[in-house]
Protein backbone atom coordinates (compact mmCIF):
# COMPACT_ATOMS: atom_id res chain seq x y z
CA UNK A 1 0.00 0.00 0.00
CA UNK A 2 1.26 3.47 -0.86
CA UNK A 3 1.51 6.15 1.79
CA UNK A 4 -1.74 7.84 2.73
CA UNK A 5 -3.12 10.05 5.47
CA UNK A 6 -5.92 8.62 7.59
CA UNK A 7 -8.73 10.74 9.01
CA UNK A 8 -11.62 9.77 11.26
CA UNK A 9 -14.28 12.50 11.25
CA UNK A 10 -17.27 12.28 13.59
CA UNK A 11 -19.84 13.92 11.32
CA UNK A 12 -20.78 14.00 7.64
CA UNK A 13 -20.06 17.73 7.49
CA UNK A 14 -16.58 17.20 8.89
CA UNK A 15 -15.96 14.40 6.35
CA UNK A 16 -17.03 16.64 3.47
CA UNK A 17 -14.76 19.46 4.72
CA UNK A 18 -11.80 17.07 4.93
CA UNK A 19 -12.49 15.88 1.40
CA UNK A 20 -12.44 19.47 0.15
CA UNK A 21 -9.02 20.06 1.71
CA UNK A 22 -7.40 16.91 0.23
CA UNK A 23 -5.94 16.47 -3.22
CA UNK A 24 -7.14 12.95 -4.00
CA UNK A 25 -9.16 11.69 -1.07
CA UNK A 26 -11.29 8.56 -0.82
CA UNK A 27 -14.06 7.89 1.65
CA UNK A 28 -13.59 4.63 3.56
CA UNK A 29 -16.74 2.75 4.61
CA UNK A 30 -16.20 -0.84 5.77
CA UNK A 31 -13.03 -1.10 3.72
CA UNK A 32 -13.72 -4.58 2.38
CA UNK A 33 -13.12 -3.42 -1.19
CA UNK A 34 -11.13 -0.19 -0.90
CA UNK A 35 -8.42 -1.62 1.37
CA UNK A 36 -7.71 -4.68 -0.84
CA UNK A 37 -7.58 -2.36 -3.87
CA UNK A 38 -5.15 -0.06 -2.06
CA UNK A 39 -3.03 -3.05 -1.03
CA UNK A 40 -2.77 -4.05 -4.69
CA UNK A 41 -1.70 -0.46 -5.43
CA UNK A 42 -4.61 -0.10 -7.82
CA UNK A 43 -5.75 2.90 -5.77
CA UNK A 44 -3.48 5.42 -4.09
CA UNK A 45 -5.61 8.04 -2.37
CA UNK A 46 -3.69 10.90 -0.77
CA UNK A 47 -6.15 10.81 2.12
CA UNK A 48 -8.47 8.15 3.49
CA UNK A 49 -11.52 9.60 5.23
CA UNK A 50 -13.05 6.94 7.46
CA UNK A 51 -16.84 7.17 7.76
CA UNK A 52 -16.97 4.29 10.24
CA UNK A 53 -17.37 6.35 13.39
CA UNK A 54 -20.08 8.72 12.17
CA UNK A 55 -23.11 7.99 14.34
CA UNK A 56 -25.62 9.65 11.97
CA UNK A 57 -24.73 6.99 9.36
CA UNK A 58 -25.68 4.07 11.60
CA UNK A 59 -28.98 2.29 12.06
CA UNK A 60 -32.23 1.04 10.54
CA UNK A 61 -35.66 2.69 10.67
CA UNK A 62 -39.02 1.28 9.66
CA UNK A 63 -41.64 3.96 9.20
CA UNK A 64 -44.94 2.88 7.67
CA UNK A 65 -44.13 1.37 4.29
CA UNK A 66 -40.55 2.61 4.08
CA UNK A 67 -37.50 0.78 5.39
CA UNK A 68 -34.50 3.07 5.70
CA UNK A 69 -31.03 1.61 6.18
CA UNK A 70 -28.37 4.17 7.04
CA UNK A 71 -25.33 3.91 4.79
CA UNK A 72 -22.79 2.91 7.44
CA UNK A 73 -24.80 -0.01 8.79
CA UNK A 74 -22.79 -3.22 8.51
CA UNK A 75 -24.04 -6.32 6.74
CA UNK A 76 -24.10 -8.17 10.05
CA UNK A 77 -26.25 -5.51 11.69
CA UNK A 78 -28.60 -5.47 8.67
CA UNK A 79 -29.13 -9.24 8.61
CA UNK A 80 -29.74 -9.33 12.37
CA UNK A 81 -32.13 -6.37 12.39
CA UNK A 82 -35.71 -7.20 13.41
CA UNK A 83 -37.25 -4.47 11.21
CA UNK A 84 -35.35 -5.69 8.14
CA UNK A 85 -36.43 -9.28 8.80
CA UNK A 86 -40.03 -8.21 9.29
CA UNK A 87 -40.39 -5.68 6.46
CA UNK A 88 -38.19 -7.11 3.68
CA UNK A 89 -36.86 -10.56 4.66
CA UNK A 90 -35.34 -10.91 1.16
CA UNK A 91 -32.84 -8.19 2.12
CA UNK A 92 -31.90 -10.06 5.29
CA UNK A 93 -31.41 -13.21 3.19
CA UNK A 94 -29.39 -11.39 0.52
CA UNK A 95 -27.12 -10.04 3.24
CA UNK A 96 -26.64 -13.47 4.80
CA UNK A 97 -25.18 -14.87 1.54
CA UNK A 98 -22.89 -11.90 0.95
CA UNK A 99 -19.19 -12.40 1.66
CA UNK A 100 -18.32 -14.42 4.76
CA UNK A 101 -18.94 -13.79 8.48
CA UNK A 102 -15.78 -11.68 8.97
CA UNK A 103 -16.53 -9.57 5.91
CA UNK A 104 -20.15 -9.10 7.03
CA UNK A 105 -18.94 -7.60 10.33
CA UNK A 106 -17.12 -4.82 8.46
CA UNK A 107 -18.77 -4.22 5.07
CA UNK A 108 -21.57 -1.68 4.76
CA UNK A 109 -24.50 -1.13 2.40
CA UNK A 110 -23.26 2.36 1.53
CA UNK A 111 -19.81 1.08 0.63
CA UNK A 112 -21.26 -1.69 -1.51
CA UNK A 113 -23.48 0.54 -3.63
CA UNK A 114 -20.88 3.33 -3.92
CA UNK A 115 -18.49 0.76 -5.38
CA UNK A 116 -21.18 -0.69 -7.71
CA UNK A 117 -19.34 -3.89 -8.55
CA UNK A 118 -21.15 -5.56 -11.48
CA UNK A 119 -21.51 -8.74 -9.41
CA UNK A 120 -22.43 -7.14 -6.07
CA UNK A 121 -25.68 -8.10 -4.34
CA UNK A 122 -27.23 -4.86 -3.07
CA UNK A 123 -27.54 -3.09 -6.44
CA UNK A 124 -30.05 -5.78 -7.51
CA UNK A 125 -32.14 -5.21 -4.39
CA UNK A 126 -32.15 -1.43 -4.81
CA UNK A 127 -33.11 -1.60 -8.48
CA UNK A 128 -35.83 -4.26 -8.07
CA UNK A 129 -37.37 -2.58 -5.03
CA UNK A 130 -37.25 0.91 -6.55
CA UNK A 131 -35.15 2.21 -3.68
CA UNK A 132 -33.95 5.78 -3.21
CA UNK A 133 -30.33 6.62 -2.40
CA UNK A 134 -30.04 9.54 0.02
CA UNK A 135 -26.85 11.58 0.03
CA UNK A 136 -25.68 14.66 1.90
CA UNK A 137 -26.88 16.67 -1.11
CA UNK A 138 -29.95 14.99 -2.66
CA UNK A 139 -32.11 11.92 -3.24
CA UNK A 140 -31.34 9.71 -6.25
CA UNK A 141 -33.54 6.90 -7.60
CA UNK A 142 -31.79 3.52 -7.98
CA UNK A 143 -32.33 3.76 -11.77
CA UNK A 144 -30.39 7.00 -11.90
CA UNK A 145 -27.82 6.02 -9.29
CA UNK A 146 -26.29 2.94 -10.97
CA UNK A 147 -24.57 4.01 -14.18
CA UNK A 148 -22.53 1.02 -15.31
CA UNK A 149 -19.45 -0.87 -14.13
CA UNK A 150 -18.13 0.67 -10.91
CA UNK A 151 -19.87 3.92 -11.90
CA UNK A 152 -22.56 5.80 -9.99
CA UNK A 153 -24.24 9.19 -10.00
CA UNK A 154 -22.17 10.24 -6.98
CA UNK A 155 -20.18 13.44 -7.43
CA UNK A 156 -16.79 14.13 -5.87
CA UNK A 157 -17.15 14.61 -2.15
CA UNK A 158 -20.77 13.40 -2.08
CA UNK A 159 -21.55 10.94 0.70
CA UNK A 160 -24.35 8.36 0.74
CA UNK A 161 -26.23 8.76 4.01
CA UNK A 162 -29.00 6.16 3.66
CA UNK A 163 -31.02 3.92 1.36
CA UNK A 164 -34.82 3.96 1.55
CA UNK A 165 -36.73 0.91 0.37
CA UNK A 166 -40.49 0.92 -0.22
CA UNK A 167 -41.76 -2.21 1.55
CA UNK A 168 -42.94 -4.60 -1.22
CA UNK A 169 -45.88 -7.00 -1.22
CA UNK A 170 -43.47 -9.82 -2.06
CA UNK A 171 -39.76 -10.11 -2.75
CA UNK A 172 -37.17 -12.82 -3.26
CA UNK A 173 -33.48 -13.12 -4.06
CA UNK A 174 -31.55 -16.09 -5.35
CA UNK A 175 -27.90 -16.25 -6.21
CA UNK A 176 -25.53 -18.61 -7.94
CA UNK A 177 -22.66 -17.93 -5.64
CA UNK A 178 -19.05 -17.97 -6.75
CA UNK A 179 -17.57 -20.36 -4.18
CA UNK A 180 -14.27 -18.50 -3.76
CA UNK A 181 -15.16 -14.83 -4.09
CA UNK A 182 -18.77 -15.24 -2.84
CA UNK A 183 -19.83 -12.63 -5.36
CA UNK A 184 -22.79 -13.45 -7.57
CA UNK A 185 -21.88 -15.47 -10.63
CA UNK A 186 -25.41 -14.35 -11.47
CA UNK A 187 -28.22 -13.43 -9.07
CA UNK A 188 -31.76 -12.13 -9.45
CA UNK A 189 -33.97 -10.06 -7.15
CA UNK A 190 -37.73 -10.18 -7.88
CA UNK A 191 -40.27 -7.86 -6.31
CA UNK A 192 -44.00 -7.25 -6.43
CA UNK A 193 -44.74 -3.75 -5.17
CA UNK A 194 -47.79 -2.96 -3.07
CA UNK A 195 -49.32 -1.25 -6.12
CA UNK A 196 -48.90 -4.47 -8.13
CA UNK A 197 -45.89 -3.51 -10.24
CA UNK A 198 -43.44 -6.32 -10.99
CA UNK A 199 -39.76 -5.39 -10.93
CA UNK A 200 -36.88 -7.78 -11.59
CA UNK A 201 -33.18 -6.97 -11.44
CA UNK A 202 -30.16 -9.14 -12.25
CA UNK A 203 -26.59 -8.72 -11.04
CA UNK A 204 -23.49 -10.54 -12.24
CA UNK A 205 -25.11 -10.73 -15.66
CA UNK A 206 -24.77 -7.61 -17.79
CA UNK A 207 -21.54 -6.05 -19.02
CA UNK A 208 -23.14 -2.75 -18.00
CA UNK A 209 -23.71 -3.72 -14.39
CA UNK A 210 -27.00 -4.31 -12.62
CA UNK A 211 -30.00 -4.40 -14.99
CA UNK A 212 -33.78 -4.73 -15.09
CA UNK A 213 -35.03 -7.83 -16.94
CA UNK A 214 -38.10 -6.78 -18.94
CA UNK A 215 -38.92 -10.18 -20.41
CA UNK A 216 -39.15 -11.73 -16.96
CA UNK A 217 -41.14 -8.82 -15.56
CA UNK A 218 -43.71 -9.20 -18.38
CA UNK A 219 -44.05 -12.95 -17.88
CA UNK A 220 -44.44 -12.57 -14.10
CA UNK A 221 -47.00 -9.81 -14.54
CA UNK A 222 -49.18 -12.25 -16.49
CA UNK A 223 -48.59 -15.07 -14.01
CA UNK A 224 -46.58 -14.77 -10.77
CA UNK A 225 -45.13 -18.27 -10.64
CA UNK A 226 -41.80 -19.96 -11.43
CA UNK A 227 -43.40 -21.94 -14.29
CA UNK A 228 -44.42 -18.69 -16.00
CA UNK A 229 -40.76 -18.33 -16.94
CA UNK A 230 -40.34 -21.81 -18.46
CA UNK A 231 -40.53 -20.50 -22.03
CA UNK A 232 -38.80 -17.17 -21.45
CA UNK A 233 -35.50 -16.86 -23.27
CA UNK A 234 -32.91 -14.29 -22.20
CA UNK A 235 -30.60 -13.08 -24.97
CA UNK A 236 -26.88 -13.62 -24.28
CA UNK A 237 -25.78 -10.47 -26.08
CA UNK A 238 -24.25 -7.90 -23.76
CA UNK A 239 -23.84 -10.37 -20.89
CA UNK A 240 -20.61 -11.00 -19.01
CA UNK A 241 -18.40 -13.90 -20.08
CA UNK A 242 -15.30 -15.14 -18.26
CA UNK A 243 -13.62 -18.38 -17.16
CA UNK A 244 -16.43 -18.97 -14.68
CA UNK A 245 -19.26 -18.90 -17.20
CA UNK A 246 -20.14 -17.98 -20.77
CA UNK A 247 -22.69 -15.32 -21.67
CA UNK A 248 -25.12 -18.11 -22.67
CA UNK A 249 -24.65 -19.80 -19.30
CA UNK A 250 -25.35 -16.55 -17.49
CA UNK A 251 -28.40 -15.88 -19.69
CA UNK A 252 -29.84 -19.19 -18.54
CA UNK A 253 -28.87 -18.43 -14.95
CA UNK A 254 -30.89 -15.20 -15.09
CA UNK A 255 -34.00 -17.25 -15.82
CA UNK A 256 -33.26 -20.02 -13.33
CA UNK A 257 -32.36 -17.63 -10.51
CA UNK A 258 -35.53 -15.64 -11.25
CA UNK A 259 -37.61 -18.81 -11.01
CA UNK A 260 -36.03 -19.71 -7.68
CA UNK A 261 -36.46 -16.14 -6.42
CA UNK A 262 -40.18 -16.20 -7.26
CA UNK A 263 -40.50 -19.52 -5.44
CA UNK A 264 -38.70 -18.01 -2.43
CA UNK A 265 -40.90 -14.91 -2.49
CA UNK A 266 -44.02 -17.08 -2.43
CA UNK B 1 2.53 8.82 11.40
CA UNK B 2 -0.19 8.58 14.01
CA UNK B 3 -0.42 7.22 17.49
CA UNK B 4 -2.97 4.43 17.69
CA UNK B 5 -4.26 3.71 21.18
CA UNK B 6 -6.07 0.46 21.73
CA UNK B 7 -6.46 -2.41 24.15
CA UNK B 8 -4.82 -5.65 23.07
CA UNK B 9 -5.53 -8.79 25.08
CA UNK B 10 -6.63 -6.68 28.02
CA UNK B 11 -3.58 -4.41 28.02
CA UNK B 12 -3.71 -0.74 26.97
CA UNK B 13 -1.11 0.08 24.32
CA UNK B 14 -0.17 3.15 22.27
CA UNK B 15 1.73 2.52 19.05
CA UNK B 16 3.21 5.02 16.58
CA UNK B 17 2.53 3.72 13.08
CA UNK B 18 2.35 4.98 9.50
CA UNK B 19 -1.24 5.69 8.49
CA UNK B 20 -1.10 2.91 5.88
CA UNK B 21 -0.36 0.27 8.55
CA UNK B 22 -2.83 -2.60 8.68
CA UNK B 23 -4.10 -3.92 12.00
CA UNK B 24 -2.33 -7.24 11.38
CA UNK B 25 0.97 -5.38 10.86
CA UNK B 26 0.49 -3.46 14.07
CA UNK B 27 -0.09 -6.71 15.95
CA UNK B 28 2.74 -8.70 14.37
CA UNK B 29 5.42 -6.14 13.58
CA UNK B 30 4.93 -3.60 16.37
CA UNK B 31 3.61 -5.72 19.24
CA UNK B 32 5.38 -8.96 18.26
CA UNK B 33 2.11 -10.87 18.51
CA UNK B 34 2.98 -13.22 15.68
CA UNK B 35 0.28 -15.77 16.46
CA UNK B 36 -2.00 -13.91 14.08
CA UNK B 37 -0.97 -15.02 10.60
CA UNK B 38 -1.06 -13.49 7.15
CA UNK B 39 -2.08 -16.12 4.64
CA UNK B 40 -3.56 -14.77 1.44
CA UNK B 41 -3.46 -11.06 2.31
CA UNK B 42 -6.58 -10.71 0.11
CA UNK B 43 -9.38 -11.10 2.71
CA UNK B 44 -10.15 -14.66 1.67
CA UNK B 45 -8.26 -17.14 3.87
CA UNK B 46 -9.05 -15.98 7.41
CA UNK B 47 -5.61 -16.78 8.93
CA UNK B 48 -5.51 -13.19 10.25
CA UNK B 49 -8.87 -13.22 12.08
CA UNK B 50 -8.86 -11.43 15.46
CA UNK B 51 -11.68 -10.07 17.61
CA UNK B 52 -12.25 -6.31 17.46
CA UNK B 53 -14.76 -5.22 20.08
CA UNK B 54 -15.95 -8.82 20.20
CA UNK B 55 -16.40 -9.28 16.46
CA UNK B 56 -14.23 -11.69 14.45
CA UNK B 57 -12.73 -9.68 11.58
CA UNK B 58 -9.90 -10.04 9.09
CA UNK B 59 -7.07 -7.93 10.48
CA UNK B 60 -5.41 -7.76 7.04
CA UNK B 61 -8.42 -5.80 5.79
CA UNK B 62 -8.56 -3.13 8.44
CA UNK B 63 -6.25 -0.17 8.99
CA UNK B 64 -4.60 0.09 12.38
CA UNK B 65 -6.18 3.53 12.71
CA UNK B 66 -9.66 2.03 12.37
CA UNK B 67 -8.95 0.06 15.55
CA UNK B 68 -8.08 3.19 17.56
CA UNK B 69 -10.02 3.01 20.80
CA UNK B 70 -11.04 -0.60 20.21
CA UNK B 71 -10.48 -3.70 22.29
CA UNK B 72 -8.63 -6.35 20.28
CA UNK B 73 -8.23 -10.00 21.25
CA UNK B 74 -5.72 -12.21 19.44
CA UNK B 75 -4.95 -15.91 19.69
CA UNK B 76 -2.40 -15.02 22.40
CA UNK B 77 -5.14 -13.57 24.58
CA UNK B 78 -7.67 -16.37 24.96
CA UNK B 79 -5.99 -18.89 27.27
CA UNK B 80 -6.12 -18.34 31.03
CA UNK B 81 -2.47 -18.77 31.96
CA UNK B 82 -1.60 -22.40 31.28
CA UNK B 83 -5.24 -23.37 30.85
CA UNK B 84 -6.16 -23.46 27.18
CA UNK B 85 -9.36 -21.84 25.99
CA UNK B 86 -11.97 -24.62 25.47
CA UNK B 87 -11.72 -24.03 21.69
CA UNK B 88 -7.94 -24.50 21.77
CA UNK B 89 -8.30 -27.62 23.90
CA UNK B 90 -10.92 -29.04 21.53
CA UNK B 91 -8.68 -28.41 18.49
CA UNK B 92 -5.87 -30.31 20.24
CA UNK B 93 -8.07 -33.19 21.39
CA UNK B 94 -9.76 -33.61 18.00
CA UNK B 95 -6.59 -33.24 15.91
CA UNK B 96 -8.11 -30.14 14.36
CA UNK B 97 -4.83 -29.02 12.84
CA UNK B 98 -1.93 -30.31 10.82
CA UNK B 99 0.52 -27.59 9.79
CA UNK B 100 -1.21 -25.11 12.07
CA UNK B 101 -0.97 -22.09 9.82
CA UNK B 102 -4.72 -21.46 9.59
CA UNK B 103 -5.36 -22.48 13.20
CA UNK B 104 -5.22 -19.10 14.97
CA UNK B 105 -7.77 -17.67 12.54
CA UNK B 106 -9.87 -20.83 12.70
CA UNK B 107 -10.00 -20.65 16.49
CA UNK B 108 -10.84 -16.94 16.61
CA UNK B 109 -13.60 -17.41 14.01
CA UNK B 110 -14.87 -20.54 15.75
CA UNK B 111 -15.18 -18.78 19.12
CA UNK B 112 -17.23 -16.08 17.40
CA UNK B 113 -19.43 -18.73 15.77
CA UNK B 114 -20.14 -20.38 19.12
CA UNK B 115 -20.90 -16.99 20.71
CA UNK B 116 -23.39 -16.17 17.95
CA UNK B 117 -25.11 -19.54 17.81
CA UNK B 118 -24.75 -20.77 21.37
CA UNK B 119 -26.23 -24.25 21.75
CA UNK B 120 -27.81 -24.20 18.28
CA UNK B 121 -24.71 -25.42 16.45
CA UNK B 122 -24.84 -28.40 14.13
CA UNK B 123 -22.39 -29.68 11.55
CA UNK B 124 -23.87 -27.94 8.46
CA UNK B 125 -23.94 -24.63 10.35
CA UNK B 126 -20.30 -24.95 11.37
CA UNK B 127 -19.23 -25.83 7.82
CA UNK B 128 -21.20 -22.89 6.43
CA UNK B 129 -19.94 -20.44 9.03
CA UNK B 130 -16.30 -21.44 8.48
CA UNK B 131 -16.44 -20.46 4.82
CA UNK B 132 -14.20 -17.44 5.43
CA UNK B 133 -11.40 -19.62 6.82
CA UNK B 134 -9.35 -21.77 4.49
CA UNK B 135 -7.38 -24.85 5.58
CA UNK B 136 -5.25 -26.64 2.99
CA UNK B 137 -4.27 -29.64 5.17
CA UNK B 138 -7.11 -31.17 7.09
CA UNK B 139 -10.08 -31.31 4.76
CA UNK B 140 -11.92 -29.54 7.61
CA UNK B 141 -13.33 -32.75 9.07
CA UNK B 142 -11.56 -32.59 12.42
CA UNK B 143 -11.88 -28.82 12.56
CA UNK B 144 -15.66 -29.17 12.40
CA UNK B 145 -15.53 -31.88 15.07
CA UNK B 146 -13.41 -29.62 17.27
CA UNK B 147 -15.79 -26.68 16.94
CA UNK B 148 -18.80 -28.83 17.82
CA UNK B 149 -16.92 -30.31 20.77
CA UNK B 150 -15.86 -26.85 21.96
CA UNK B 151 -19.41 -25.53 21.63
CA UNK B 152 -20.46 -28.08 24.25
CA UNK B 153 -17.49 -27.26 26.50
CA UNK B 154 -18.07 -23.50 26.24
CA UNK B 155 -21.72 -23.95 27.14
CA UNK B 156 -20.69 -25.90 30.24
CA UNK B 157 -18.03 -23.39 31.27
CA UNK B 158 -20.42 -20.48 30.71
CA UNK B 159 -23.02 -22.20 32.86
CA UNK B 160 -20.41 -22.68 35.57
CA UNK B 161 -19.45 -18.99 35.65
Amino acid sequence: MYQTTYHRPSSVDEAVALFGKSSEAKFLAGGQTLLPVMKQRLAAPSDVIDLGKIKELQGVELSGDVLTIKAGTTYFDIMQNADVKKAIPAIAYLTSVLGDPAVRYRGTIGGSIANNDPAADYPAALLALGATVKTNKRSISAEDFFQGLFTTALEDGEIITAVSFPVPAKAGYEKMRHPASRFALTAVFVAQTKSGEIRVAATGASQSGVMRVGAIEAALKANWSPSALDNVSIPASGLLADIHGTAEYRANLVKVMAQRAVAAAG
Amino acid sequence: MSTVKLTVNGKAVAVDVEDRTLLVQLLRDHLNLTGTHVGCDTSQCGACVVHVDGRAVKSCTMLAGQADGASVTTIEGIAKGDELHPMQAAFRDNHGLQCGYCTPGMIMSAIDIVHRHGGELDEPTVRHELEGNICRCTGYHNIVKAVLDAAGRMKVSQAAE
